[in-house]
């Protein structure tokens, strides 16, 4: 038997390539290509006066300066609203070079194309725009408040209002022996690829046709923006993906204005122009995540069980809506969690700001989300005097209870309904990983030592792998080798390992004899994109379907070759031979030739499929009426709802009660995301996603002063977590195996971001002894905080007096 | 992020290297690790018409111990310094304070001449070589002249190098007697520039009492600032010094300003802190220092790369 690959932790194919530096990213393409660069605003929000790009005209090598005036056609129309939704009743757009107003510092007022970027950055400085500057709105509140507005058309800052309810929240709540309300506040983080975000276009004037490299996360929706604003037919346009850097959400995005502009720029010129985004650039140009300003109300039993659940948002989605309302309908529809809430009413105002726009990163608002629920888990549990995993264990949807619907419409507008899961499970096995049982006698010690420790847990739901579709090819050619291509991007996932880890199992070969192309829509032109956790769950499941029915192609032709019934086939080590007498054999890249007859001989496995050398049966067709020529099948996935993966967190920290410094002693992870692919793939996603969690609870955000000027917009100021922040991480796996799809898989993507500044408040506020409202919070933050606990400003927690006799928590 | 255009300059020798800067004057830089200017560059935050490349002089690329002290060519890296043992020997604050310089790939290039001309009050070697009361030497076209730290260091990224000069070495004296010393700093990742560092210096006589203390303090002050605490701890020993006496003491002289990732109370704490941190660890030092050890004179030197 072949080696089962399925469930393997093969080692990723695609590193030893990206490792020694051969990986080919957008910046390595088109030497020789003309480059652009942009002069952004200065301003958070200004009318344009004027600009006058005299000073630039000598400039050596300059090829091109564009303005808003000099776009034609649909590119001087505003950008696409991609996700338009009934409550975005005031959505807007940018347009590709600002028009008349900005609205951000960074937006885009002046494209420059030189003969290369230094010589287009010399132009860009000689460049005068002259504005009148206004005054910005700038954060939530201000954008609540109303006083000034971003656009003019839009009343109260307010894009979208936004209420789902189920049952009758407000009444429950009042009608509960125990009630709490919690105002609660998250600031904004970036998704920060290593590689920003980049743009390389080639006309060919003869074909008529354009070929667009971008550093994206759809190829195939960046292909169609362009066609639609280029009015190009779609079959003139292809979009290739090169190696892409990093995405997390940023790059779903599109097309960004540099992805209209550029192939624009290369038709008009007929020339290659390429751009290539700076640190500087993503920082103020691309997008943000995370900042909501909630109010939480629950009201509950003695047990803790939650009656009635009210939660009030206010969402910050910058300066424009490209994205729609997607972020704040997860937070909305993902913060209920692994739990009932009895009663539920969400709802949430979608606010415009002078800033950066909002759209999804990595967790995709269900951080904020869990945050909301977690907190005020916890803070029912201090109010009960409980310990805080019996009040979340009381709560928990249990496994008979599943499907279970919660009567909302998630994200991809289908019914909220998890598949499945094993929540008192999974807590069990987190309890028993972290030693929760056990830490009160841990936090004794160390407090008899001078040390302050505490610790946390989160919990989080998350529905991964929405559709619509994604499609899969796989193809078998006549060397044997197998070629798959599907049309999902790949940021350095290990795409290309776990789809041929799959291949490999479904055709019985070898898996070092398959290759993974995604994200070029010359190999597969119908996908959606790789967000949200789902290229494995869609393009995954695509696959293994189409490599289902090579299969199957495979067995028909060789049983005729073999003068066998196909049942009794089987494909192993890449040959079709007959149960039980291995001799009776053929290879499966012979099946590949005889799958193909041909009238042309150009070696001597094609000679095999030629008409006058083979053997043929003079009362058929060469190709059957039903049949297609090739060993090649084609299929997709379409869920009729997501997959709901489930995952929790728990964290050990100690904080030095003189520096207010916080040290993180254990994190550990129990992870349930179906069946694992490859366990090693998995793990490495939820190391990553927790090195962005801590980074996010601990380091990062967007500093924007009142003027609208973002002042940390830099890896000096804004403080990714190096190695040496992030902890040692501790993985124990569930596997509930999702019944939606032929797999039994689950994402994986996000998994391990979304529950971190929920795991962080709630241990640093078990070490402290007071309550954690705001993330992230750095030790400035916390000494601050101790201060006006020590004034009596801020309450204690109820069990704050127990932690000094060290006997409950 | 690209650089405006700007004139190389790659001399082979001092001779060239001096020539080249009196030549270009003050629209003149010179490159040496390059940890801030390449950024400062490619930021055009600076953009001289001139850069002079000294990574050719091979003649600076010198750490020489002799009893008195420790000499620092231009072009010897952080790193090199951090593990030179005959350094060590004379003057521990050294690698104690480099150790906290940023990641060992920028120790690996960056200069510790250059960070002193760079006049970082951020920069640890800034306050080691205020607190040792070093100096540096400064060459020009037929003249070198050797400028105190008290002077050299002028403002924020501001030292007294003039037109046409070229920092090529940096001296860190050997503190006398009995005397200990320690670097701590509190960043908020491992290698940041600090938001508050304090490097102490305490010399104790026989009787192991305190006859010196003093701090020299990190990004508190636009310049290193030095404050002599003797006399919260004079006479006291290790066991019996009240160490938040010297930190009440050196509060009263710090000014700490607020910034994105401290308030300034918060670093007027850490300074606090820290104070007692250092303090404590120097005069813990001090007592293991052999009053009438010898160190023998080494030289280490080597070859540009």
């Amino acid at each position: 038997m072949t080696t089962k690959m399925f469930g393997a932790p093969v080692q990723r194919t695609e590193d030893l390539r990206l490792l020694v530096g051969n990986g080919r990213y957008l910046d390595d393409l088109g030497e020789g290509s003309y480059e652009a660069a942009f002069v952004r605003s200065p301003h958070a929000r200004a009318r344009i006066t004027g600009i006058d790009v005299t000073g630039a005209l000598d400039v050596d090598g300059l090829i091109a300066i564009y303005t808003y005036e000099d776009l034609t056609g649909r590119v001087a129309e505003p950008l696409p609203l991609l996700i338009p939704h009934p409550a975005l009743t005031h959505g807007r757009t940018a347009y590709p070079l600002a028009k008349e107003f900005v609205n951000h510092v960074g937006e885009a007022v002046v494209m420059v194309v030189a003969t290369d970027r230094y010589l287009a950055e010399d132009a860009c400085e000689r460049i005068t725009v002259e504005y009148e500057a206004l005054p910005p709105v700038v954060g939530i509140e201000n954008a609540h408040r109303a006083d000034r507005l971003v656009h003019d058309d839009v009343p109260g800052n307010c894009a979208a209002h936004l209420v789902q309810e189920v049952g009758d929240a407000p009444a429950a709540i009042a009608a509960a022996p125990n009630r709490l309300e919690l105002k609660l506040d998250i600031e904004r983080s970036a998704c920060m690829p290593m590689e920003g975000r980049g743009v390389y276009a080639r006309w060919d004037a003869a074909d008529e046709s354009l070929r667009v490299y971008t550093s994206t996360q759809t190829s195939t929706g960046v292909r169609a923006a362009v066609a639609a604003k280029l009015d190009l037919p779609l079959d003139r346009v292809e979009c290739v993906t090169p190696d892409v850097g990093g995405g997390f959400g940023v790059k779903i995005v599109h097309p960004w204005p540099e992805e209209i502009l550029i192939p624009w720029a290369a038709r008009l010129l007929d020339h290659e122009v390429k751009w290539t985004e700076d640190r500087r650039e993503h920082f103020i140009s691309a997008a943000h995540e995370r900042g909501q300003l909630q109010t939480v109300r629950v009201g509950f039993d003695d047990d803790g069980r939650l009656l009635g659940l009210d939660v009030e948002i206010l969402h910050d989605n910058g300066a424009y809506t490209p994205y729609g309302i997607i972020v704040p309908i997860i937070t909305s529809t993902q913060l209920l969690g692994p739990y009932k809430p009895g009663a539920y009413r969400v709802d949430f105002r979608s606010l415009y700001t002078n800033t950066v726009i909002v759209t999804p990163y990595r967790g995709a608002g269900r951080p904020q989300g869990v945050f909301a629920m977690e907190r005020a888990m916890d803070a029912i549990a201090d109010h009960l005097g409980k310990d805080r995993t019996e009040v979340r264990a009381v709560n928990f949807i249990q496994p008979d209870e599943m499907p279970y619907d919660h009567g909302l419409l998630f994200q991809d507008g289908r019914p909220l309904i998890y598949d499945s899961g094993d929540f008192p499970g999974s807590l069990d096995a987190l309890k028993k990983l972290v030693g929760w049982d056990e830490f009160e006698a841990y936090r004794a010690r160390a407090r008899a030592e001078g040390r302050r420790v505490g610790i946390g847990v989160a919990c989080y739901v998350e529905g991964t792998g929405v559709g619509p579709y994604e499609g899969g090819h796989v193809q078998v050619e006549t060397t044997g080798k197998v070629v798959v291509a599907t049309g999902l991007t790949s940021q350095g996932q290990g795409h290309q390992t776990v789809f041929a880890q799959i291949v490999a199992d479904e055709l019985g070969v070898p898996i070092e004899d398959v290759t993974v192309t995604t994200g070029d829509t010359r190999r597969f032109p119908y996908a959606v994109g790789t967000f949200a956790s789902r290229a494995a769950v869609m393009s995954g499941n695509a696959i293994a379907l189409a490599a289902r029915n090579v299969k199957a192609k495979a067995l028909r032709i060789a049983g005729e070759a073999l003068e066998a019934d196909p049942r009794d086939l089987e494909i192993v080590d890449g040959q079709v031979r007959v149960k039980g007498s291995p001799g009776a054999s053929v290879a499966l890249g012979t099946v590949a030739v005889l799958s193909n007859p041909l009238r042309y001989a150009f070696d001597e496995a094609s000679k095999a499929a030629t008409q006058l050398t083979g053997k043929a049966d003079f009362s058929k067709p060469p190709v059957a009426e039903d049949d297609e020529p090739g060993l090649e099948g084609r299929d997709y996935y379409s869920p009729p709802t997501a997959t709901f993966a489930n995952g929790m967190h728990a964290v050990i920290v100690e904080t030095d009660p003189d520096t207010a410094e916080i040290r993180i002693l254990r994190y550990c992870v129990v992870h349930d995301c179906g069946h694992l692919i490859n366990p090693m793939i998995v793990e490495g996603q939820v190391h990553g996603g927790v090195a962005q969690g801590v980074g996010g609870a601990l380091y990062e955000r967007m500093e924007y002063d009142e003027h609208g000027q973002l002042v940390n917009a830099s890896f000096m100021d804004f403080l990714m977590p190096y190695a040496s922040e992030v902890p040692k991480i501790e993985i124990d796996h569930l596997e509930t195996p999702s019944p939606l799809n032929p797999l039994g898989i689950k994402g994986a993507g996000e998994a391990g971001v979304i529950p971190a500044a929920a795991v962080f408040a709630s241990a640093i506020e078990d070490a402290e002894g007071f309550p954690i409202t705001r993330m992230p919070i750095q030790p400035s933050e916390l000494f601050h905080l101790r201060k006006r606990f020590a004034a009596g400003e801020i309450p204690a927690l109820r069990r704050g007096a127990d932690h000094a006799a060290g006997t409950h928590r | 992020m690209k650089p405006p255009a700007f004139r190389y300059h790659a001399p082979t020798d001092l001779a060239e290297a001096l020539d080249a800067l009196a030549e270009v004057g003050h629209d003149g830089k010179v490159l040496a690790g390059g940890q801030s200017l390449i950024p400062m560059l490619n930021m055009r935050l600076a953009a001289p018409a001139h850069l002079v490349d000294i990574n050719g002089l091979s003649e600076l690329a010198y750490v020489r111990t002799d009893p008195g002290g420790v000499a620092v060519g231009a072009l010897a890296r952080h790193a090199e310094v951090e593990a030179d043992e005959a350094a060590h020997a004379v003057v521990p604050l050294l690698r104690q304070g480099l150790r906290l310089v940023a990641h060992p790939v920028i120790r690996n290039r960056g200069t510790t001449v250059g960070s002193l001309a760079h006049a970082d009050p951020s920069g640890e070697m800034t306050a080691v070589l205020a607190l040792l009361g070093g100096s540096m030497t400064l060459a020009r076209k037929g003249s070198t002249r050797t400028v105190a730290v008290e002077d050299f260091f002028v403002g924020p990224l501001e030292a007294s190098i003039e037109e046409g000069e070229l920092a090529v070495a940096a001296y860190f004296p050997r503190l006398p007697g009995r005397t200990g010393t320690e670097f701590v700093e509190i960043a908020r990742r491992h290698g940041d520039y600090a938001m508050c560092g304090v490097a102490a210096a305490v010399t104790v006589d026989d009787d192991l009492r305190i006859v010196s203390a003093r701090a020299a303090y990190l990004s508190l002050s636009p310049v290193p600032l030095v404050l002599d605490l003797t006399d919260a701890l004079i006479g006291r020993t290790a066991d019996t010094a009240v160490w938040q006496d010297a930190a009440t003491l050196a509060a009263g002289s710090l000014e700490p300003e607020g910034d994105i990732h401290a308030t300034a109370e918060y670093r007027a704490q850490l300074a606090g802190v820290l104070t007692v941190r250092a303090l404590r660890t120097a005069t813990e030092r001090a007592a293991l220092v052999d009053p009438n050890g010898t160190t023998g004179t080494t030289s280490t030197e080597r070859s540009a790369r």
